[in-house]
């Protein structure tokens, strides 16, 4: 019992363990809580330009707006039309 | 998003809780272990945190497996969660096992069986994000993890049993005993009670941390599928 040795005092080398054991799990469900938070924006944000786009193609097909093209299109016709009926 | 589930909410309650328990009991309820002194405590942990994450890897291994036959994204997503906890638990693993190791072996690290297989399992899994990283198309990036971890799956058991089939001056504390092994000790019922109920506590853990990034995978596939839906 004399010749035993003292337990060496490691408790340094423990607070250090259970320190990082504790500051790694607690980053970790910190990156998970702010991953959930962005993504949960970039949701709410792509969902409200999805409803304004749908909203916009909706007006689209409600009004349908005369193209310049068919308009000339149309005025050339009617020209033509008026001469040959001249004629 | 659904709002999080009453049984999840309960889990992360009952997670915190347990987790203080584990560490009353290995800091203040079970006894000082004589040779090493107070630093034999990080094993509570050590082999809590190491535990699960082999049986991550492991699962990890399974549902590679389950979606290579039925090509469902689903098991891609749980596939991601368990790797993805199952490396910060061994990261704590490793840091802890070196940390005993400075006063125990009088060296942060040595390139033991045992000590070489599990950094190698950790550097297979950081590679696996990067090889995920990537791909960008999901069937691709989810078909080549799943091969990916499935080899990779390997590691977990041969790191499980470096310690019973090679030479090795790590310790076996449970099952067997290895008379090269340098700090081993035996438990006390106190040592015992501390040591199941870390067990205990880290596999609820994992399972509360693995839900959470389980419903995160989720949240990211909807994002990825309104952005393609908005370019369209």
């Amino acid at each position: 019992m004399f010749f035993q040795e003292p337990t060496p005092d490691t408790s340094g080398y423990m607070i250090a363990g259970y320190a990082i054991a504790f500051i790694v799990m607690g980053l970790y469900v910190f990156s998970l809580y702010l991953r959930s938070r962005n993504l949960r924006q970039d949701v709410t944000v792509l969902e409200e330009m999805e409803n304004s786009a749908a909203k916009v193609e909706a007006r689209s097909q409600r009004q349908p707006k005369k193209s310049p093209a068919r308009s000339a299109g149309r005025k050339s016709a009617k020209t033509v039309t008026k001469r040959l009926q001249k004629k | 998003m659904q709002p999080k589930p009453l049984a999840l909410k309960i889990l992360d309650i009952a997670a915190v809780i347990v987790l203080g328990i584990s560490a009353y009991l290995a800091l203040v309820f079970a006894p000082t272990e004589l040779v090493m002194g107070d630093v034999q405590r990080v094993f509570y942990f050590h082999i809590g945190t190491a535990w699960t994450a082999l049986l991550g890897f492991i699962l990890a291994a399974v549902f590679s497996v389950i979606y290579l036959i039925i090509k469902d994204l689903k098991w891609d997503r749980l596939q991601v969660a368990a790797i993805e906890v199952s490396l910060v638990f061994f990261l704590i693993t490793i840091v802890l096992g070196s940390i005993w190791a400075r006063p125990a072996w009088n060296t942060w690290w040595t390139w033991d069986p045992r000590l070489t297989t599990a950094a190698i399992t950790e550097l297979i899994y950081i590679a696996y994000f990067m090889l995920r990283q990537g791909i960008d198309d999901p069937d691709r990036r989810a078909r080549f993890g799943a091969v990916y971890a499935l080899m990779g799956g390997i590691s977990a058991p041969i790191t499980f049993f470096a310690i019973r089939l090679f030479r090795t001056i790590h310790p076996v504390v449970i099952s067997g005993s290895n008379p090269e092994a340098e700090g081993s000790f035996s438990m006390t019922a106190d040592m015992r009670v501390a040591f199941f109920f870390a067990l205990f506590a880290f596999t609820l853990i994992f399972i509360d941390l693995f839900w959470n990034r389980i419903r995160l995978g989720s949240l990211q596939d909807k994002v990825e599928q309104l952005k393609l839906k908005v370019s369209m």
